[in-house]
């Protein structure tokens, strides 16, 4: 059975690349905790709960292996953020990297934002290929020279030297949220970026660090009237006036900054309807949005909830448009997947670069696609077993009835530690990213 | 009259059939609740509600109060105050917290194996 792929239902996914150590024993700093491709996808970061950032960059393709595109190799990395403890509130603040985005470039400079629970920074990487030569007043090694010694005076050049990726932080934008950041987004006007956390979202501008207009709050005077919290929240990719958040009771709510300073009203407001019948102790919570993604075209937008996938057409609030069933035998495990937290895990989800197949991730390292177009979806796994160069990925299959086939794993004996959380497309080609708990897989589509 | 009492009575009891045959088709997530309620009586109905949003904003909060550490220590003179047991998480109640209860956290100095 063919994958899905960009508009053609033949495209099958290769091994690339995997990045990480093999041991089963994972620190806990390893553990990836975000994937983003830049703008044009030569370079991909990720993000650890260690507070590190990783960047890799993408050869240029080579003329002797014209069946495969670049490979990813390590570019710079640093550490973004380290952890802190506020005395005042005697809380401890994680130095993981919730979320990384990239600007998109204007110079030789490429720019990153950065942030965990409280700090966002904003993080330049450069290239240094050349360095000055001939001082007269310093030998090469830095060592000042003896003035007696200096005879003639010269002007220094610039020499050729072996390629430095420097990170520095150039912003810092601290002490806005008082509960936890789970978004940041970059307005396509790319002077401004808002910050959402879980009651509060905060607009400013990437020059500006220490100030931010609160554009959404939505905590109640009385916090035992405390109904649902902020999840995630995105500009749209081309009105710079126009965002949206999604909340854990599985709304969305896109704002218009022109109405208002505070967009606490909502210009729409995206839900789907429920069937009072079906109602059950976990609806709330496997109705949560734990990720929402514009697409490239903004016409529509994807939410991920615990068990589904859903399209929305920003022009109709009252239902999605697609709904694609990401694990639906996970339905009737609910009791101990509530046990062991595993329902409160917040999967994210991603457009291929026409917009034509959304990905998302699952449990056992599972993750899947689904072709909007031709209506087909495909699971595949992220395993070292299958991590023979130009290997093709076979697809996955759980069996839900009394009857296993061969190849087929039964949902009992899915590992539901072997999680995919974050996964990232290619902006242009078919090129896919894909995190598990401490590994980076990176997958290829297969030309011939 | 009994004719008409006789009619009701059949009417409530084809009723009362449909509904038992209705409650056996539970959907999945009905009897995953019901196996939830039964393994923890007290839990209540509100799952979506303040508490678990508020569990949930409250994250990361450690309690240590210096001036409970000292005066304990002080008391306490040269022996050694009693430290948590490794499961508690949080730290409430007569037990005082030490340093050691609040694991610090040091940076990652060692570079990403994602870059080895």
């Amino acid at each position: 059975m063919a994958g899905a792929g960009g508009g053609n239902s033949d495209v099958q996914w290769c091994f690339s690349q995997v990045k990480g150590a093999i041991d089963d024993d994972v620190a806990e700093a390893d553990i990836i905790s975000t994937v983003e491709f830049n703008h044009s996808g030569e370079l991909l970061a990720t993000g650890d709960k260690g507070g590190r950032v990783v960047i890799f960059q993408q050869e240029p393709e080579s003329k002797n292996q014209p069946q495969c595109r670049g490979e990813y190799n390590v570019y710079s990395t640093f550490q973004s953020h380290e952890p802190e403890f506020d005395y005042l509130k005697s809380l401890e603040i994680e130095e993981k990297i919730n979320k990384i985005r990239w600007l998109p470039q204007k110079n030789a400079a490429q720019f990153l934002l950065s942030t965990n629970d409280k700090t966002i920074k904003l993080w330049k990487i450069s290239e240094r290929d050349k360095r000055p030569e001939g001082y007269n007043l310093k030998e090469e090694d830095g060592r000042y020279r003896d003035l007696n010694t200096v005879t003639t005076l010269r002007v220094p050049v610039f020499r050729p030297m072996d390629l430095m990726v420097e990170a520095s932080p150039r912003r810092v934008f601290s002490n806005a949220h008082t509960y936890h950041i789970n978004s940041i987004s970059v307005n396509s006007d790319c002077e401004t970026y808002l910050s959402a956390d879980d009651l509060r979202i905060n607009l400013w501008n990437l020059e500006i660090n220490d100030r931010s207009f609160n554009i959404v709050d939505i905590k109640p005077t009385n916090m035992e009237e405390l109904t649902e919290v902020i999840t995630a929240a995105e500009f749209h990719p081309n009105q710079c006036n126009t965002f949206v958040y999604s909340s854990s009771k599985g709304t969305i709510r896109l704002c218009d900054m022109r109405a208002s300073a505070l967009c606490d009203q909502h210009a729409k407001q995206f839900e789907e309807p429920e069937d009072p019948n079906n109602r059950s102790f976990f609806s709330e919570i496997i109705s949560s949005i734990s990720d929402v993604k514009f697409s490239h075209s903004g016409r529509y937008m994807m939410t991920r909830d615990y068990l589904s996938v859903k399209i929305w057409d920003l022009n109709m609030e009252s239902r999605p448009v697609e709904t694609y069933q990401v694990h639906e035998y996970l339905r009737s495990k609910l009791c101990s997947l509530y046990e062991n937290d595993c329902i409160f895990d917040k999967f994210e989800c991603c457009w291929n670069g026409n917009d034509s197949v959304v990905m998302t991730g699952s449990y056992n390292n599972f993750f899947r696609m689904f072709d909007r177009g031709y209506r087909q979806d495909v699971t595949l796994e992220a395993s070292r077993e299958n991590s023979k160069p130009r290997s093709v990925l076979k697809p996955r299959k759980v069996s839900t009835g009394g009857k296993r086939k061969k190849d087929e794993i039964s949902v009992d004996s899915l590992d539901f530690n072997k999680k995919i959380l974050h996964t990232a497309w290619h902006p242009l080609d078919n090129i896919i990213a894909v995190a598990t708990t401490n590994n980076l897989y990176i997958f290829q589509e297969k030309l011939n | 009259m009994s004719g008409d009492n006789e009619e009701t009575q059949r009417a409530e009891e084809t009723s009362m059939e449909e509904k038992d045959v209705q409650d056996k088709v539970i959907s999945p997530e009905k009897s995953e609740e019901a196996k939830l309620k039964s393994r923890y009586p007290n839990l209540g109905n509100k799952p979506g509600g303040s508490d678990l949003l508020r569990k949930r904003l409250q994250k990361g909060q450690k309690y240590f109060d210096s001036g409970d550490y000292n005066m304990a220590k002080a008391k306490i003179k040269n022996k050694q105050l009693p430290t948590a047991a490794p499961e508690k998480t949080e730290i409430t109640g007569d037990h005082i917290p030490t340093p050691q209860d609040l694991a610090q956290r040091k940076p990652s100095l060692v570079a990403s194996k994602l870059a080895g």
